[in-house]
């Protein structure tokens, strides 16, 4: 019997095919967008956590001056090495502290040249911003010690002024100063806000400071937190050792700021998946709409069958057969809008990440929830007309023209 | 069937379809039920085939009283004991003549080979053999009653009810459906009732009933059986 229902419910829909498959289509485009819209939602989720950690570690940046800054505020007192040696001195759980200097320069090899970023920095600079070195060597204690001459370059720099050709050993000219590259840098991608990370050039701290910027400040200071200890608490202990050293009165405004990524990060994650669900409860909306058509149509067609289903019911069925025949063919005809939906939805994100340069994320408990949705709308919407039929009286259903 | 009332709407609109009509078949039987339109023979017919309750009276089918049976009980007696040969043939459109013959199998719960088989049968019974893959609208006016009786056939009901089963055939077609429900009568023992109003096919039965204004006219046996 129940073969026999999904027969008689196949039939029925393949009898009337358009009919069928535009009931199906408000169904379809329902759970495609459904799926699509959280796919998508997720990737960029995912791409925004990614470039995030591609950032670094567990990373705070200690930078001079407050973060928002009033308008015409004086610029702040820069921090010292004599900072940073506090830092690794009096905070604990640290696994790389960097200083930092730098600034935009052009950069010149042979005949061509190129404006970047160039930092001075130490080795932990490596460690914290996870940059690896894939060609040539990291600084020494000596390069370091005697501020030699010598520098790292990221992925685009190299692309931009060797091509093909491998810079290490190489002569680069960097401001005025003549300098060895000594190593490449492995490419990072994009970080948050579109900078590109693998367009730097990176020297010695002592080396940038005789050489380019002439004097002894340090603009940013990058520190590494151990795993599984919180940043938070870290970022109060800079906090509070900052505002000693700079001797801020108590009450007074930080003239520096410590950023943890973690809560950026967090930030955005929280955007970016409150934004998907909204799109996601809009599309849903559209779903209903579809479900609302399914039964608009299963309405229709029990008006147009009243004949027979007075001849069904008079030739012995009783009311739960018809109840079930239309209930089976609206649930029949939802989740075969469910799956073409979810197909859809999955192949229109994997196209739409691809167009959009984002990772494809294939969510299946989405995929799960619109198929188990699209059913349940069919069993809601088909059950009201489906009801109409079996209560039926069989006399004055064959009495119907 | 004794003193049954059929009663249509309420209070001062009452109308009485049916005025107290005594009646009794007998298995076996081949009987038709005669009268002009509106004179209630298609009511007691829906109440003789289940299709509706009486409002007052008795109805004992098979000594059960139909009255006491619920919507469901009453369709599962239809299911099993009785055949329909409908005035508008109520064939479902688009579905193969065996399909049609078919669908009471379905909710006998008949196994689908042992379904195809009967219905096969049924079809060859009624001269068809050969139309099975025809929809109704490829099939003329007689074949498609033809298709509708291997429907009600197709089960062995034990009552057969023909609601004016030649009413849109010419008369030599009119003569093959009625020779045919005369020999499902004698062959297989069913009981055959055909409403009609045409005296010529009632001439084919053994006894008329003839009704009007709600009540039995004339109950006449023109052959003895």
């Amino acid at each position: 019997m129940i073969r026999a229902t999904l027969l008689m419910a196949i039939r029925e829909i393949r009898r009337n095919l358009m009919r069928s498959g535009l009931t199906m289509l408000g169904v379809v485009i329902g759970v495609a967008a459904v799926v699509a819209l959280v796919s998508i939602g997720r990737a960029a989720t995912a791409q925004v956590t990614a470039s995030i950690s591609s950032l670094g570690n567990n990373m705070l940046t200690i930078s001079p001056g407050a973060l928002r800054r009033t308008a015409g505020g004086a610029s702040a007192t820069p921090f010292e090495l004599d900072d940073v040696d506090a830092v690794e001195r009096e905070i604990r759980g640290l696994v790389a502290v960097a200083p930092t200097a730098g600034r935009s320069t052009i950069i010149v090899f042979g005949n061509k040249n190129w404006r970047c970023s160039v930092n001075g920095t130490t080795n932990a600079y490596l460690k914290v911003r996870n940059y690896k070195v894939v060609s040539g060597r990291e600084f020494t204690e000596e390069d370091e010690r005697t501020s030699k001459s010598v520098c790292l370059i990221g992925a685009t720099t190299k692309n931009e002024l060797f091509g093909k050709q491998d810079p290490v050993g190489q002569l680069l000219r960097v401001g005025k100063m003549p300098c060895d590259v000594i190593g490449t840098l492995g490419s990072k991608g994009e970080g948050g806000a579109g900078t590109d990370q693998d367009d730097v050039v990176l020297m010695p701290l002592s080396a940038y400071q005789r050489k380019i910027s002439g004097n002894h400040d340090v603009s940013n200071v990058y520190v590494s937190v151990e795993e599984g200890r919180p940043t938070s608490m870290v970022k109060a202990q800079l906090e509070g050792l900052m505002r000693e050293r700079r001797r801020i009165a108590p009450g007074a405004a930080d003239d520096f700021s410590v950023r943890d990524m973690q809560e950026v990060a967090s930030a955005m994650v929280g955007a970016t998946s409150a934004l998907t669900g909204l799109l996601g409860a809009i599309a849903a909306v559209s779903l209903i709409v579809g479900g609302i058509g399914i039964m608009n149509i299963m309405l229709v067609s029990v008006s147009e069958r009243t004949r027979e289903i007075g001849t069904r019911l008079a030739i012995g069925a009783i009311g739960t057969e018809v109840l079930a025949q239309f209930l089976v063919e609206a649930v029949m005809l939802s989740t075969c809008g469910g799956m073409i939906g979810a197909g859809l939805g999955v192949a229109g994100s994997a196209i739409a990440s691809k167009a959009l340069d984002m990772p494809f994320v294939f969510v299946p408990e989405i995929v799960m929830l619109a198929f188990v949705f699209s059913a349940t709308i069919g069993v809601v919407f088909g059950y009201l007309p489906a009801r109409q039929a079996a209560r039926l009286n069989p006399i004055e259903a064959l009495r119907h023209e | 069937m004794s003193g049954v009332t059929k009663v249509y709407g309420e209070g001062e609109a009452q109308v009485y379809a049916l005025a107290g009509v005594d009646l009794s078949i007998d298995e076996g039987e081949l009987i038709a039920v005669m009268g002009q339109s509106g004179s209630g023979k298609s009511t007691c017919m829906n109440i003789v085939g289940c299709l509706d309750a009486p409002s007052g009276g008795q109805y004992l089918f098979r000594g059960v009283d139909v009255r006491s049976l619920s919507i469901k009980q009453m369709a599962l007696l239809r299911r099993y004991y009785i055949g329909y040969v409908f005035q508008g043939f109520n064939l479902l459109s688009r579905t193969t003549a065996l399909e049609n013959v078919e669908l009471p199998l379905v909710y006998r719960r008949v196994r689908a080979a042992e379904r195809v088989e009967r219905a096969q049968r049924a079809l060859d019974l009624v001269g068809l053999k050969g139309r099975e893959g025809h929809k109704p609208n490829q099939l003329s006016g007689g074949q498609q009653q033809r298709v509708a009786i291997a429907r009600a056939l197709a089960t062995d009901p034990s009552v057969l009810l023909a609601d004016e089963p030649t009413g849109n055939l010419d008369s030599a077609r009119s003569r093959e459906i009625m020779d045919l429900l005369v020999r499902m009568n004698r062959e297989r023992g069913i009981t055959v009732i055909v409403i009609t109003h045409e005296p010529d096919m009632a001439a084919f039965c053994d006894r008329i009933v003839e009704f009007r204004d709600g009540r039995i006219l004339s109950d006449k046996r023109s052959r003895a059986s």
